[in-house]
């Protein structure tokens, strides 16, 4: 299976949904996210049954039961372990994994870390809510500091961890920011799907029963234009109406808002947006939201061959020209026959 | 022949004719598992029958000359069948005071001690811990004492070859491994063979070691007139016709488990993560990917396992290997593999815990981990290996199991047999019965059911990729048949006692009697690596008329269906164990038999002395 050929069908909405009862909270982000990839997967082409979703344990990684394709459920963080073995076993399979900042990031923050240095071709998609949400709302690794919970009742001291800078930092050659009721999350998901390697996205998910409306400063329709950096690729870095920008500021090596006139972004220096370009990329993923605008979209994509391709190459090339004769294996180095009657030496 | 001719051993008059025991004990820099490993391989061609005991410690290169940087290599050879590595050694060769504190104890009464007099200098006394020299202050008296400067020696031999001093001392172990073939009538021309395709690339090293060989061996020749040294020739061993080579048991796991997965026509996936003395198992399969093979450093025990698990999902055989705390981590995935009812093979290599415990010595104390080590009422069959050349038959029988029954299996050797070298009979593969796989590629009649069950209660084993069979699987309880999740009191109790009764419901051969009769005084009950010192034991108390029997379990979960009926036909029943009882307790439970233990717990194995005595005293 050297070749990897992709299966393609057309296919809509429908026959993405399962026959089963959605058992997330009402009015919990997931199910937007789920729409989302629901309605992504007919534009993307790919076949249902040549489709996996692979999930560890929290809200989130109950996706699986709730999109026809293939699905498997596993344990607490180890999700990407399982998608490795899987998509080394058949490389033609289109693997999703679908993970939260508990699973992903705390107990299984070490996967994660391995399946982005490694470059395996799947999908990450990471369902960020700051909160443990299945366990009944103890602050999590991405939960910002002071956050009351029942774990940490006068607040969290630990700083949080940040996933795309996470991501980026393993060596992902693919990072991508997103909310659950984004109109320009399938977008997003487009992408990610069509980068070949491991594509990290990071999702932003209301958590309504136990950390609701943290992310609503960005994340409210209204005044959102000032608040989110959607990043396009070859397009200036605009926000606001195009009337503000992110530049560079060269002496201090770090990104700054600038004002653009009439127009002019070029004038203010605003950046156009490579997304090939990993040092910008370093910059956004730690832009500040608050001070800086949130960045969207794709931050980052400049594919490297993957992992199980490589894999199957090389295995390919060490067994050219062998047979694999199992029986003159059993017999390899220095032997010695016993003859009736006696040793024969 | 430890496994291949068992049978032909027991007809022998005398067990004991013409067996020796040698043990090379050096610094852990000295090479002394290398000189014991050509010093097997050359045991091997003179036909002989062999042991070998590889003993070593945790430390790469543990500072030099200390007690605890001592490294062993125990071979017993003979003539007839040997199933140990000996008791106590007849020659011990040291090479420095380190190794002859630390090993002289064990060396039989005249026995023979050869030492290399140039290490025995007032540094090294002192770090061995020597007050006097051992070597002159007579207090090895009751032994042979060989006292020669080999260091001295060996740069004499190597001097033309211009290396530098600290390359040439490393040639002292091949001036020791010549003097030792010289003492047993044991042919060169192999050895030379092998160091000069070893040094192939360093022409100069080559020459030094084949210089050093030979110059060990014509020490030998030219001493042999004065000194307590003397030729001892050891006749070949009789064993079953045909061809054999030498095999340890990582190498019978890794030959195995490629064997298992042809046999079930699957492509295996083996993911693992380097822990002693489970790596070998990794290293072997790394080169066989003309097999089918994809091997996976995975970034620790749990991606290891569920890794593997993935690639079984996908429709290979996943395979994972460990030893004891590396399989304490992977417990948790072996529930999902038992949850989701893929097939799977977990080899665990034991070593002496708990926790990080004794990495490079024996234990069999993960059996109560391996039968009951999960959470949740989670059963998995459990096999364990007797020795090198049987691991290759268990792991094949894991295989079996794992696809038939679609279920995780626990392969049991230990740093024993994984270490340890004898000879193999090389099997003729056409012997096996295939059991290939049968994936379902279609929706059969009555409907798909991702859970439904065959004859054998096991559940459709499907790829994803095939259209018209999606489904999802995970880790939370499986409704009968659908496998949607399923919370209900009723569903819970139908799927546990469905997935038990898979289990109990394994057919394994029945338990056979390895020596002695069905029925008796006593009988001596083993797993794992004990089989060669019980055996031995048995075979010697029988040959003294004592009415007592072995009987080795293989499948130590489900058990054999006659297991019971068999133990409790025998007055008492015995069981050795290097473990505080662990299956004494499981024989106990099973079968309200009074299994009483017999344990060591040292990282050593057992003697055969150490079973003779536990069998005189049952017998009392």
């Amino acid at each position: 299976m050297n070749q990897v050929t992709p299966i393609t069908r057309a296919t809509t909405l429908k026959d993405w949904e399962t026959d089963q009862e959605v058992r997330w909270c009402p009015g919990c982000g997931d199910y937007a996210i789920l729409k989302a990839v629901q309605r992504t997967m007919p534009e993307i082409g790919t076949a249902p049954e040549n489709t996996v979703f692979i999930s560890g344990i929290g809200c989130s990684s109950r996706f699986p039961y709730y999109m026809e394709t293939y699905g498997f459920h596993t344990i607490h963080g180890r999700a990407p372990a399982f998608a490795t073995g899987l998509k080394l076993a058949n490389p033609n399979l289109d693997v999703w994994i679908v993970t939260g900042d508990g699973d992903g990031l705390s107990i299984g923050g070490n996967h994660t870390m391995h399946l982005i240095r490694r470059n395996l071709d799947c999908q990450i998609m990471l369902f960020n809510n700051e909160i443990y949400g299945l366990t009944k709302g103890q602050y999590s690794p991405t939960s910002r500091v002071g956050t009351t919970s029942p774990s940490t009742p006068y607040g969290s001291v630990d700083r949080p961890a940040q996933p795309a800078a996470f991501a980026l930092g393993a060596g992902s050659r693919f990072v991508a920011r997103g909310f659950d009721v984004s109109k320009k999350l399938p977008e997003v998901l487009k992408a990610a799907h069509s980068h070949k390697g491991a594509a990290f996205i990071e999702i932003f998910q209301n958590c309504i029963v136990y950390n609701k409306d943290v992310f609503v400063d960005f994340a409210a329709p209204k005044g959102a234009e000032d608040r989110q950096l959607w990043l396009e690729n070859g397009e200036p870095m605009l926000y606001a109406k195009g009337t503000k920008g992110i530049a560079l500021d060269a002496e201090a090596l770090h990104l700054k808002t600038v004002d653009v006139v009439d127009g002019d972004w070029q004038a203010a220096g605003v950046i156009v947006h490579d997304v090939t370009n990993r040092g910008v990329a370093h910059m956004l993923v730690e832009m500040r939201f608050g001070e800086f605008p949130m960045a969207l979209g794709v931050l980052y994509d400049d594919p490297r061959p993957t992992f199980e391709a490589d894999v199957w190459r090389q295995n390919a090339a060490a067994a050219e020209g062998k047979t694999a004769d199992l029986q003159s294996l059993l017999k390899k180095g220095q032997t010695w026959t016993v003859a009736e009657g006696g040793p024969d030496l | 022949m430890a496994t291949a001719v068992v049978d032909e051993a027991d007809k022998r008059q005398s067990p004991l004719s013409d067996a020796v025991v040698v043990r090379f004990a050096g610094d852990s820099g000295d090479g002394m598992q290398l000189t014991g490993g050509q010093f097997t391989l050359s045991s091997a061609l003179a036909g002989n029958d062999f042991a070998t005991f590889p003993d070593f410690p945790a430390e790469i290169r543990a500072p030099q000359g200390t007690l605890f940087g001592v490294s062993a290599f125990q071979i017993n050879f003979g003539s007839s069948a040997i199933d140990t590595a000996g008791d106590a050694p007849d020659v011990l060769v040291a090479m420095n005071p380190a190794a002859l504190k630390t090993n002289v104890p064990s060396l039989k009464q005249g026995g023979l001690i050869i030492a290399d007099e140039g290490e025995f200098n007032d540094r090294n006394l002192a770090k061995a811990k020597y007050d006097a020299n051992p070597l002159e202050d007579g207090s090895l008296a009751k032994w042979q004492l060989l006292k020669l400067n080999i260091s001295q020696l060996t740069m004499d031999a190597v001097k033309p070859f211009g290396l530098g001093n600290k390359e040439a001392l490393r040639c002292k172990n091949m001036w020791t491994l010549g003097l030792a073939l010289w003492m047993f009538d044991r042919d060169r021309a192999p050895l030379i063979d092998w160091l000069n395709a070893k040094f192939a690339k360093a022409p100069d090293l080559a020459a030094a070691n084949v210089a050093a060989l030979n110059a060990g061996h014509a020490y030998g020749e030219t001493a042999e007139l004065a000194g307590p040294l003397k030729q001892h020739h050891v006749d070949p061993a009789p064993a079953a016709p045909g061809l054999y080579r030498t095999l340890t048991g990582a190498e019978g796991v890794a030959l195995g488990l490629v064997a298992g997965a042809q046999l079930a026509k699957l492509p295996m996936f083996f993911g693992g993560y380097p822990i002693t003395p489970a790596s070998a198992i990794l290293h072997h399969l790394s080169r066989l990917k003309e097999y089918d093979v994809t091997t996976f450093q995975a970034e620790d025990e749990i991606a290891a396992i569920c890794s593997a698990i993935g690639a079984s999902y996908g429709g290979s055989l996943g395979v994972t290997s460990s030893s004891g705390p590396g399989i304490a981590l992977k417990g948790e995935a072996m529930g999902l593999a038992i949850m989701t009812e893929l097939p799977l093979v977990i080899v665990n290599s034991q070593r002496g815990g708990p926790s990080t415990g004794l990495p490079t010595k024996t234990e069999q104390s993960d059996l109560y981990q391996a039968v009951y080590g999960r959470n949740g009422d989670a059963p998995m069959p459990v096999i364990a290996a007797r020795s090198p050349g049987d691991a290759f038959e268990c792991a094949i029988e894991a295989v079996r199991i794992a696809v038939q029954y679609m279920t995780p299996v626990m392969l049991l050797t230990d740093g024993y047999i994984a270490n340890a070298a004898e000879p193999w009979k090389v099997p003729d593969l056409t012997a096996y019965e295939a059991f290939p796989v049968e994936f379902l590629t279609e929706v059969p009649e009555g409907g798909f059911k991702p859970y439904g069950r065959d004859e054998k209660l096991a559940r459709p084993w499907v790829k994803p990729g095939t259209p018209g069979l999606l489904h999802r699987i995970g880790g939370i309880e499986k409704e009968v048949d659908t496998g949607h999740i399923n919370y209900a009191p009723a569903n819970h109790q139908a799927m546990t006692d469905i997935r038990k009764d898979k289990i109990d419901g394994i057919k394994v051969p029945d338990q056979v009697v390895e020596l002695g009769a069905e029925g008796g005084k006593l009988a001596v009950v083993g797993w794992g690596s004990t089989f060669g010192p019980i055996h031995q034991a048995v075979r010697r108390k029988r040959a003294e008329g004592a009415d007592v029997s072995h009987v080795h379990i293989r499948h130590i979960w489900p058990m054999p269906a006659n297991l019971g009926e068999l133990l409790k036909s025998y007055d008492k029943v015995i069981v050795p164990e290097m473990n505080t009882g662990q299956l004494k307790t499981v024989l106990r439970d099973q079968y309200l038999v009074d299994a009483r233990p017999v344990n060591k717990v040292s990282g050593q194995p057992f003697t055969i002395a150490e079973i003779e005595a536990a069998i005189e005293e049952a017998l009392k």
